[in-house]
């Protein structure tokens, strides 16, 4: 098939995208029964090589549209336009317990996307290789600008979108393992948000004094937001996932400094002592530490830490007293935070306090702990080295099952942009600045 | 509250920031970039007490490749008000370019020029890519300049903003409601870049990713001279490895000394590479670049070109002696050149009439291979419709017409470049060391058009001699 070699074409469009942006894989000049394989693979920042792979049988037309055509097998099936990105997964070999993360986000992202003949499913180096091309993901559109910020003696990137602004403003929260993790403010401040991701576990103000920030240290973010000459001070939304959803829900609803125009909570929950520092949040684990428990993998389920959601108020943020929208984004199968049935107490509470119009609850079914900008690819555990002194690591059962929650992460961001977006822009319902999701 | 406006410069169109671009494992430029706002300012149009937040202007994909359609779309402005698309770049050699067309946003308070008519600027109509095409030098800029991009690895910066009102000039000193960056890249990623100087060729070739191996072009510009890369880079863009030519106006290359054995040589570096097909190799020239496509496809012994695409050239050349003699010959009819209204020059009747001797010219009859002659009407600078009506009666009398394939744009210039790029009507040209301005030709929206459609049809030409299979006929 000598012939077949050299008219193949590959194409995949656009060749340079954000993150969250669709790409169409389109693979051209076949014969009409010809099987094929198309592979994705992605040599991330640590060094570890990530694949995706999909069955393709050509009909007809010649043509597989990957966005239009069903995958017969591979790391995902049937027609989904993104599944070399959102199903790759560590090569055969790899170490256990990898997770995909960019921390350098003014690189793109580079995969390598190939078609091999036949249905493959391994050994794709000595397969023949009939077209390849280079497709670049971003995390920072063209014109957002990365600010170091260490002004109040916090540890914190900020992303100032394409313009001359204003802007509204946005405080990013990541979740227990710590480090300043830049890629979701990068990614909002390409939608038009400025956006500041904040390091609070490990923050330089941490590592040199030995203690834990407070609520002081989240209102000198708020305020660096709020006085920035190209950030309007009266749009500023918090999101936080995990343990960074615990902080939003303080600060919402506790802090004088901190008004929010609305709060997002990825994978949260309102359960923690309101009364004290922030710090007490992490006493509050330690406590519970008995109640951790290995699934059958040896992979540690930590959810039931902090269950049953208490019936003392001074163990939960009023959320009765909150004033701005929140939404909620759940994953009924996580596994790490009981972040369902945290949500069902919220709604209780707002409704018993005649707030609950402010209350949105996006909830996935099979979907777990790690709810990522679109496209990440998924993993159901992974190794966690906590920021505990001295730290350990374990493997961490996020949950979720790939599929349901890749399309929940998908739907998920959507509606978190539709949501920011009409609380800090106010009145756009329709339009472009979201459109290609 | 306060409005508080303090005027400023230019929008930041001078923009660094520090990234590393990697092709194919190949470090190709490590480019700095810095911010730089020429003076901060403060507007609080929209504050706090306002219902709708600031306008935003978007625009996708925001990162393309030059011949790649975007959307250009405002939303959350007041309804059915009239603004200002307004389009910058500032090129390497620092001059700004800019378009602009008015609208009207909608019930909705959004604008999106795919969709939309612009009632005036330097665009009307329903116009996609009328902020990039319809491109000229910002009022005051120097005359006869020309933007062609020398730096193909890092992208083409173009700042697009929206204002308020029909605005017909002067948006350096007035604040856009809002504005985006948008890159323009003449290398897809995994494009690799290799510079070529062996056998005394200078050149620079560009490898599409992948296995290979892929048709090769030998790539060919016209009298401007210089390496000029950026079609070339385009071409492998688009799968066909493809090596720009230096060979015209060259500090490393003695460019009147050149016979055909110098583009023989450099058509073998191509077909010998490694990921190269060795007879899939054709020749794509624009000006003296297509004269030389024509005169190797004819008289050339050594090379078999696959297929030739040329633009904007022709064939009265006799054949022999070195590119030097060519000119030398060319200048004889100097008294033919004819000044317009701005003194500009047009060349095109230097080539007339065209010659009824068969030895003046290049034997067209002898080509074996397809050929593509793209031509526009108002061309000044060269007589290319009647040298390709010349040449298709000259073919015809040999019996190799049905190899010809002929497309002619009506007011399209000599100078037609990949899409979307400006349309140039006159520029700066050396001649004989003499700087003068030349016409070119064309009137800018049909000229516009002719490039968006003989690049499609470039492609459709090339994919049907270069990557089908060797019976034509065979595809239905």
């Amino acid at each position: 098939m000598d012939m077949k070699q050299h008219c193949v074409k590959l194409s995949v469009q656009p060749s340079r995208g954000l993150v969250d942006e669709k790409f169409t894989v389109l693979v051209q000049n076949l014969l009409p029964g010809f099987q094929l394989t198309i592979h994705a693979l992605h040599q991330c920042e640590d060094g570890h090589s990530w694949e995706a792979f999909a069955h393709y049988t050509a009909d007809a037309t010649s043509i597989v549209n990957v966005s239009q055509d069903p995958s017969l097998g591979g790391t995902y099936s049937g027609v989904e336009p993104m599944g070399l990105l959102w199903s790759l997964r560590p090569v055969p070999g790899s170490k256990t317990g990898l997770r995909w993360r960019k921390m350098n986000v003014q690189t793109p992202m580079g995969v390598t996307i190939s078609v091999y003949q036949g249905h493959q499913t391994e050994g794709f180096l000595d397969q023949v290789l009939l077209a390849s091309v280079v497709v670049e993901r971003w995390y920072m559109a063209p014109g957002v600008r990365r600010v170091p910020i260490t002004e109040g003696r916090l540890t914190a990137t900020l992303f100032l979108p394409s313009g001359p602004g204003p802007f509204p403003g946005l405080l990013d929260l990541w979740g227990g393992g710590g480090k300043l993790v830049e890629y979701r403010a990068a990614l909002l401040a390409s939608h038009g948000i400025a956006s500041l991701a904040l390091d609070y576990l490990t923050a330089k103000i941490t590592r040199e004094t030995g203690k834990m920030v407070d609520n002081d240290y989240f209102e000198t973010a708020y305020r660096v937001l709020e006085q920035h000459p190209q950030i309007l001070g009266s749009r500023i939304a918090m999101l936080g996932l995990s343990f960074g959803a615990s902080v939003t829900l303080r600060m919402a609803v506790y802090s004088q400094v901190v008004k929010l125009r609305c709060a997002v909570c990825i994978s949260g929950s309102h359960v923690q002592p309101i009364d004290g520092p922030v710090e007490q949040i992490n006493a509050l684990f330690n406590k519970n530490i008995d109640k951790i428990h290995l699934d059958k993998d040896n992979q540690s389920i930590l959810r039931d830490m902090l269950l049953p959601i208490p019936t003392d108020p001074s163990l939960k943020v009023d959320v009765g007293r909150l004033q701005c929208p929140l939404l909620l984004v759940v994953g009924e199968d996580d596994q790490n935070w009981p972040t369902y049935e945290s949500a069902i107490d919220m709604r209780e509470m707002m409704e018993r306090a005649g707030n609950s119009h402010l209350l949105t609850v996006l909830s996935y079914k099979n979907t777990g702990h790690l709810i990522e900008p679109p496209f990440t690819p998924f993993v159901r555990a992974s190794s966690f080295r906590t920021v505990t002194n001295p730290p350990f690591t374990m493997m961490v059962l996020w949950g979720g099952e790939l599929v349901a929650h890749s399309l929940a992460q998908e739907d998920a961001w959507r509606k978190t942009l539709v949501f920011l977006r009409e609380n800090l822009y106010g009145g756009m319902k329709h339009g472009a600045l979201f459109s290609n999701l | 509250m306060n409005l508080v406006r303090i005027s400023r410069g230019i929008l930041s169109s001078v923009y660094f920031t520090t990234r590393q671009l990697q092709v194919s494992g190949h470090k190709c430029l490590r480019l700095s970039h810095y911010t730089k706002h020429l003076k901060p300012w403060i507007h609080r149009g929209f504050s706090s007490m306002s219902h709708t937040g600031p306008p935003v202007v978007s625009v996708h994909p925001s990162r393309a490749m030059v011949d790649e359609a975007f959307k250009v779309q405002v939303e959350n402005l007041p309804l059915g008000s009239p603004v200002t698309l307004h389009s910058v770049h500032q090129s390497e050699d620092k001059d700004y370019w800019e378009a602009f067309g008015h609208y009207f946003s909608d019930h909705r308070g959004t604008v999106s020029v795919a969709d939309d008519l612009s009632c005036g600027g330097t665009y009307t109509g329903k116009e996609a890519m009328g902020l990039l095409w319809s491109m000229r030098p910002v009022p005051g800029s120097r005359e006869g300049l020309r933007l062609r991009k020398l730096n193909v690895c890092i992208p083409q910066l173009v700042n697009i903003s929206v204002y308020s009102g029909h605005v017909g000039g002067g948006f350096r000193e007035q604040d856009p409601l809002a504005s985006v960056l948008t890159e323009r890249w003449y290398m897809a990623p995994g494009v690799r870049r290799i510079g070529i100087k062996e056998k005394g060729v200078r050149g620079t070739l560009f490898i599409p990713h992948g296995p290979g191996p892929f048709p090769g072009l030998l790539d060919m510009w016209g009298g401007g001279g210089g390496l000029l890369e950026y079609r070339a880079a385009l071409l492998a863009s688009h799968g066909y490895a493809s090596m720009a030519l230096e060979y015209f106006n060259s500090a490393e290359v003695n460019t009147a000394e050149l016979e055909l054995t110098y583009f023989e040589t450099a058509f073998n570096i191509v077909r010998d590479h490694p990921q190269v097909m060795s007879d899939r190799v054709g020749l794509f020239g624009l000006s003296l670049g297509s004269i030389v496509s024509i005169s190797l496809a004819a008289w050339s012994s050594v090379v078999k070109p696959r297929c030739c695409v040329c633009i904007s050239g022709n064939h009265t050349y006799a054949r022999g002696g070195t590119i030097g003699g060519v000119f030398n010959e060319f200048f004889k009819n100097l008294h033919k050149v004819r000044m317009d209204e701005n003194n500009y020059e047009i060349w095109r009747g230097m080539g007339l009439p065209i010659p009824d001797d068969i030895s003046q010219k290049v034997d067209v009859g002898k080509i074996n291979c397809p050929i593509l002659l793209v031509n526009g009407n108002d061309d000044q600078n060269c007589p290319t419709v009647e040298s390709a009506e010349d040449m298709a009666q000259m073919m015809r009398a040999a019996g190799n017409e049905h190899l010809l394939t002929r497309l002619k744009y009506p007011d399209a210039g000599h100078l037609i470049e990949p899409p979307y790029s400006p349309h140039f009507r006159a520029t700066k040209f050396l001649k004989d060391g003499q700087k003068v301005i030349l016409l070119w030709g064309g009137t800018t929206k049909p000229h516009s058009d002719a490039q968006e459609d003989s690049w499609k049809k470039i492609f459709a030409f090339l994919e049907q001699n270069m990557y089908s299979s060797s019976d034509p006929r065979a595809k239905l």
